[in-house]
């Protein structure tokens, strides 16, 4: 770990009622890399993600008890804006869901959220958020037409442009490609790649191989807990921990 | 021949009958109607009494007061029940949470504000806006009255509108760091729409169709309520219950159903207009 410390998570325990889901998890996210969470379903790895930009505020029942430090900021203290961390960290979800309204609008809903009106400014950030996602080529000549017109691949990079459109520190992607076919799959991992310069990943993947190909950390759950973090590499070639191996092995899961 | 399955022949006439009632009624109106409406309007151009003179008079029995009340009538209680109808959807789809007991007290409320009778409306009309706020027999008493009848109907639209919109939309404009409000607002209230005009399309008919709650309230005089605070006036329907009941003009009664036909026709097509305008590029 070259970089520092973008978000780090200490004691965290989560439960949804009575369901225990997430067990004193421990977790540092370097600044400008991608971190991969991934383990079976019902792991706790997309509750966890869904924490970071307080998501799970919507549910329920929902109960968090620990630190999620963002810049040692802890994220759930009262004096917490829970706008400005959502403009903060960002989030893609696992199917495409772009508004029902032109691309344009779509990419130009979240600055103009955060009070950009001007006419010139939104057309600039409208193109280098497309750009960002490398979709400009694709979309540049019907950015008033209808977002649900695209395919899905395109969509779901869409839907990242619009989360690069707020201009975010974090970005988190909840199992991006899990609806979507291995050519935009591709894209969007060559994108992820590419994002990294600027931008603090985190992705939830149910897909190994994904995490060997982007991810420069990954944490492995099993049942709420993160058993074992450590650079991916690492991580797939020499598990410490005998249910990582069976896990990445493919013994289960 | 194949033989024919008995179940299918009764659902074929089944639905045959509905429409035969459907294109009966409105074919009986238009029969007995439209020509009274020829006559009505070359007595117009000819300057006899005609039921399209501006002022009523015994004479000429005009339904032009009457058409302007109603529109009146449509504007305003669509104005007030829709602000708190959508607000209440509003407040029971996107705030409230569930298993809230003051939510299930607002349901069986609205729900049992749509099975009771118009008359009654009338009636509570009568004794709350005419006699005890003090509004008297005029046009705002019975909006009042009506707005609350077409209540329940726009909240139950508008609640079902909302509730269709996908959690993805909700997911994303938060996830953008967006408030609660900017996302009903922007994103969520215009996906809803289609369902919201329906209502709203059902609440006018609604409106236009009373009679027994009006009676009661607005009253049965036959000029135009210019000040609609202080003086009653008839809207189409109650026009044509009070020519159906005097039972001497009987033909200007058929011309006004035809009118009334045209109304709603009109105020359909005119919504239907307005909601593919509002929700284009979707």
């Amino acid at each position: 770990m070259d970089n520092k410390i973008k978000f780090e998570m200490k004691d965290v325990n989560l439960y949804y009622g009575d369901f225990h889901a997430l067990k004193n998890v421990n977790l540092a996210v370097p600044e400008k890399e991608i971190t991969a969470f991934i383990g079976p379903s019902g792991c706790g790895k997309s509750t966890l993600l869904k924490s970071l930009n307080r998501m799970n505020d919507l549910v329920e029942g929902c109960k968090i008890t620990g630190d999620f430090l963002l810049d040692g900021e802890d994220i759930y203290d009262k004096r917490m804006d829970i706008n400005k961390l959502r403009k903060r960290v960002g989030m893609v979800f696992q199917k495409p869901n772009p508004f029902p309204m032109s691309i344009y609008d779509n990419i130009a809903y979240g600055p103009r959220t955060h009070g950009i009106k001007n006419k010139t400014e939104l057309d600039g950030i409208v193109e280098e958020a497309l750009k960002n996602a490398a979709i400009w080529d694709e979309c540049k000549d019907r950015l008033k037409k209808s977002a649900l017109g695209m395919s899905g691949g395109q969509q779901q990079r869409l839907c990242i442009a619009r989360a690069l459109a707020v201009q975010p520190e974090i970005l988190l992607m909840d199992e991006p490609t899990s609806a979507l076919d291995p050519i935009s799959t591709s894209k969007i991992e060559d994108l992820a790649i590419e994002l990294k310069e600027k931008y603090t990943i985190v992705i939830v993947t149910h897909n190994m191989q994904q995490a060997t190909r982007i991810s420069d950390q990954t944490a492995f759950f099993l049942l709420g807990e993160v058993v074992e973090m450590n650079q991916t590499e690492k991580l797939f070639s020499m598990p410490q921990d005998k249910r990582t191996e069976d896990y990445i092995t493919g013994r289960f899961g | 021949m194949k033989k024919l399955n008995p179940l299918k022949f009764l659902v074929y006439a089944a639905a045959f009958f509905t429409i035969a009632v459907v294109v009966y009624i409105i074919g009986y109106i238009l029969y007995k109607g439209a020509p009274q409406i020829v006559t009505e309007i070359s007595n117009y151009m000819q300057g006899e009494y005609s039921l399209f003179d501006y002022k009523y008079s015994s004479k000429n029995v005009s339904l032009v007061p009457s058409v302007i009340n109603t529109l009146i009538m449509i504007v305003i209680s669509l104005g007030i029940s829709t602000v708190l109808g959508v607000s209440t959807a509003i407040y029971l789809v996107e705030y409230a949470k569930t298993g809230n007991k003051f939510v299930e007290i607002i349901r069986i409320t609205s729900e049992t504000l749509s099975g009771i009778p118009s008359i009654i409306y009338g009636l509570f009309g009568m004794i709350f806006f005419v006699t005890y706020v003090g509004l008297g027999f005029s046009l705002i008493s019975g909006i009042l009255t009506v707005a609350i009848m077409i209540l329940p109907l726009i909240i139950r639209s508008t609640e079902e509108a909302l509730k269709a919109v996908p959690m993805s939309y909700r997911e994303a404009s938060f996830g953008l760091g967006a408030a609660k409000l900017r996302t009903i607002w922007v994103i969520i209230l215009p996906s809803a729409m289609n369902g919201v005009l329906a209502g709203i399309i059902l609440a006018i008919g609604r409106v236009i169709g009373e009679t027994a709650a009006l009676l009661y309230t607005s009253g049965t005089t036959t000029q135009v309520a210019t000040n609609f605070m202080e003086s009653g006036g008839r809207t189409l329907s109650v026009h044509m219950y009070m020519l159906t009941s005097e039972g001497t003009h009987f033909e200007q009664a058929y011309a006004t159903a035809a009118i009334l036909l045209l109304v709603v026709v009109l105020i359909n097509a005119l919504s239907y207009v307005l909601a593919k305008r509002l929700t284009k590029g979707r």
